[in-house]
């Protein structure tokens, strides 16, 4: 485990925003999807003691959200990297050479899909459709958009991450 | 337009496309331009889909277009910054075009056999601005349809023979009719725009360029049936069509367009936005309504069907966005004129994104009943690098691959299903002959295997087995019997699995071994990749009767390990070959295997 993350665990986390996202939804129809995506948004990920907190005052066994937590694909229950790496796997990108690319991005940066490299600066991510199949292949960086991607550019696309903060 | 908006206008591609190619600082050079000289003019966003869209084209981007009235409007495509102080000093000061950097004859042709209906706006109009909306029939579809009883509407439905656009093409008029049908006051409508297939974005590109025509479909929708609630379930990987769709709820709630008693139309209408999280199975209605309901997005048996019992048990009617943008067009210009569009089965047009190896990837709309070919060739430019078209992917991973005999079927839903693919959402991938069909199979069952919910034996298990067998088999390690296993298998699981998701997610491989029975064969008995793609098979070495000597290869490996000279065939070294076949996808010439 890396410095960052036991340093992570062992504060406090403030639960102020929690509470007030659950405050706008209080009331509201299947309101456990809009809680955890806005938790996840304030906290980069979504944490054991915001659970504990979401299955209190909304009512909802715990086990119950981890069963939706780990069904869809966008929860996450660790900590994340400031730079997200997402690599469209669809079918256009497959056939333009997708796993080529995905497999160097790992050299690169030494993790596979959905791993965090150790100072949490990038977090990597094999998604299925990001929708971008005209530029074919694509890869996103936060929400930044690069596509007809070639080895070559990605390199350069991962150089320029690297030098910043 | 010119009687309407007397005003020079300046519309700018600005999708993730337009924006990563800096369409924003094309923009701003307009406006400082403006400035400076004085010029009274509008600068709107367009259309703004990721990479190719709006009008198909947006892999030229920045893509511009300047109307001035009473003139053609004249498309600039790769603008960048600099390009626009010429641009607005030669052509909107002087009237003269700067003829150099007008998008070339291929946007015409690109545009030649499409018929735009569904997308007349996209690209046409400022997608956020609801004046730009009003001025291009916006709202009058609906205004017509209040003048009628429920029941004619659906009638005029029917009459139009529109039928879902989201894969399966059942009648729209006949499922409104089922949930208008149902007892209770307490109704729901979904726009369902999870668009999960991999390989079709045209949903997103309609949420994006035209958000008020889908909200106009809607209202129709909501009003023919009766229902006062609707979601609109966006995939959360379309933060862009969140944010544009969002902004023209907030401005329609603001005018009274939505809410209670709409433009004083005399019926109530709410429309919220539920974002996704991420699982394909949510594509699939009744998962896609337990998702919303905040569970996971597990499908249950039906019946009973969601126009009896869907949304918290209420009667509830889901059509996709594509669909619902399609209803307005029929109340503007009436069921006969959308009926006369298509074929028998189909009628109007259909969208579809084009992409994989082909010169011009992109969203075209047709008339259905247009050839493949005709999509493939004739609007989108042929093969890439002039390869061989070897097939073409249609319906997502719930479709079938088209081998090149069937290049000459129609575009229809029975066309396509007779043929042994479907319509599916109209994602089509082009591939030629550097793809393996096995791969492909593959590619789809990982993907399918890995989306499934989990809830049915068939389709959890039954994948997975498939998927093993298919792994094996691209890494050479086939066994006789193994196709027929397969082909068992297929037939099974489509029978006993409980949703859509199960249901389809063979038909990729069954349509690979009906079409290229013989590439399995080539794996299983020769271990051999004939397309050369399959890494565990491939040799890297270059076929000295075939090298050009034009060194492309060596120019694109990233580890160095190809050597070459000018006039001399090149040679892979395999000590540093990390065969990541980037040299065999550049070689023009099939030289490297």
């Amino acid at each position: 485990m890396s410095n960052t993350q036991a340093q992570a665990e062992q504060e406090e986390i403030d639960l102020s925003q929690a509470n007030e996202i659950i405050d706008k939804y209080i009331n509201m129809k299947g309101a456990l999807m809009p809680v955890l995506q806005e938790v996840q948004e304030a906290y980069g990920y979504l944490p054991e003691d915001c659970v504990q907190l979401i299955a209190e005052r909304l009512n909802v066994y715990p086990s119950q959200i981890y069963g939706v937590m780990t069904f869809y694909a966008q929860f996450h229950l660790e900590p994340r990297g400031k730079y997200i790496i997402r690599v469209c796997m669809g079918t256009a990108c497959h056939v333009k050479g997708a796993g080529r690319i995905a497999d160097t991005l790992s050299n690169r940066l030494g993790i596979g899909h959905a791993e965090t490299t150790e100072d949490l600066k990038f977090t990597v991510e094999h998604v299925a459709c990001i929708g971008a199949c005209g530029m074919a292949p694509v890869i996103m960086v936060n929400d930044a958009t690069y596509g007809s991607m070639s080895v070559q550019k990605m390199e350069e696309v991962v150089k320029k991450y690297q030098g910043m903060d | 337009m010119a009687e309407k908006a007397e005003e020079l206008r300046v519309l700018i591609c600005q999708g993730t496309g337009g924006l990563a190619s800096g369409a924003q600082a094309v923009e701003d050079a307009f406006r400082a331009e403006f400035e400076k000289h004085g010029v009274e003019g509008k600068v709107g966003k367009r259309c703004t889909v990721v990479g190719t869209g709006c009008r198909g084209l947006c892999a030229n981007d920045v893509l511009v277009d300047i109307c001035i009235p009473g003139q053609e409007a004249v498309t600039y495509d790769f603008v960048k910054p600099e390009l626009v102080t010429q641009i607005v000093e030669e052509h909107i000061l002087k009237g003269e075009v700067v003829a150099k950097k007008k998008a070339g004859p291929y946007y015409n042709k690109f545009l030649e056999k499409q018929m735009r209906v569904v997308f007349s706006r996209c690209g046409t109009i400022d997608a956020e601005s609801l004046d730009d909306f009003l001025a291009h029939e916006g709202f009058t579809g609906i205004k017509k349809a209040v003048k009628m009883k429920p029941q004619e509407v659906i009638d005029e439905v029917k009459k139009s023979g529109l039928r879902g656009r989201g894969g399966g093409g059942f009648p729209t008029g006949v499922k409104w009719g089922f949930c208008a049908a149902s007892p209770g006051d307490d109704k729901y409508l979904i726009c369902n725009a999870d668009e999960g297939d991999p390989g079709a974005f045209m949903d997103r590109s309609i949420l994006e360029g035209d958000p008020y025509g889908l909200i106009e479909g809607m209202m129709i929708a909501a009003y023919a049936i009766g229902c006062k609630n609707g979601y609109v379930y966006v995939r959360a990987e379309y933060p862009l069509a969140i944010q544009r769709l969002q902004k023209a709820i907030d401005v329609c709630y603001e005018k009274g367009f939505l809410g209670k008693d709409c433009m004083g139309l005399g019926f109530d209408f709410d429309l919220k936005i539920k974002a996704g999280a991420g699982a394909f199975v949510c594509g699939e209605e009744t998962a896609l309504m337990a998702s919303i309901e905040g569970e996971r997005g597990m499908p249950r048996p039906r019946p009973p069907f969601p126009a009896v019992r869907g949304l918290w048990t209420k009667p509830t009617n889901i059509n996709n966005v594509e669909t619902f943008a399609n209803v307005s067009f029929i109340f503007y210009k009436g069921a006969d004129w959308y009926s006369s569009i298509g074929t028998e089965g189909t009628k109007g047009t259909k969208i579809f994104a084009l992409t994989g190896k082909i010169k011009h990837t992109g969203l075209v709309e047709v008339p259905a009943g247009i050839t493949m070919r005709e999509v493939i060739y004739d609007v989108c430019g042929g093969i890439l690098n002039n390869r061989k078209f070897k097939a073409v992917q249609a319906g997502g991973p719930s479709g079938g691959c088209l081998p090149g005999e069937a290049i000459d079927a129609q575009v229809d839903y029975d066309s396509l299903i007779k043929a042994g693919a479907m319509m599916g959402s109209g994602g089509l991938v082009v591939m030629d002959e550097t793809t393996c069909m096995v791969d492909i199979a593959r590619f789809f069952l990982n993907f399918t295997r890995a989306e499934s919910c989990g809830k049915c034996v068939p389709c959890r298990i039954g994948l997975k087995n498939m998927l093993d067998i298919l792994e094996r088999i691209t890494e050479g390690h086939g066994r006789e019997g193994d196709i027929e296993l397969l082909e068992d298998m297929c037939v099974d699981i489509k029978k006993a699995s409980l949703c859509g998701l199960g249901q389809t997610a063979p038909n990729p491989v069954l349509s690979t071994i009906r079409y290229f029975r013989d590439e399995y064969e080539a794996h299983i008995k020769d271990q051999r990749c004939p397309s050369n793609s399959c890494k565990a098979l491939l040799k890297f070495e270059v076929i000295e009767e075939a090298c050009k000597k034009c060194g492309l290869c060596y120019k694109i490996c990233p580890v160095d390990a190809i050597k070459w000279e000018k006039g001399e065939v090149a040679i892979i070294d395999k000590e540093k070959c990390t065969e990541c076949t980037s040299c065999y996808d550049a070689c023009r010439f099939m030289a490297i295997e």
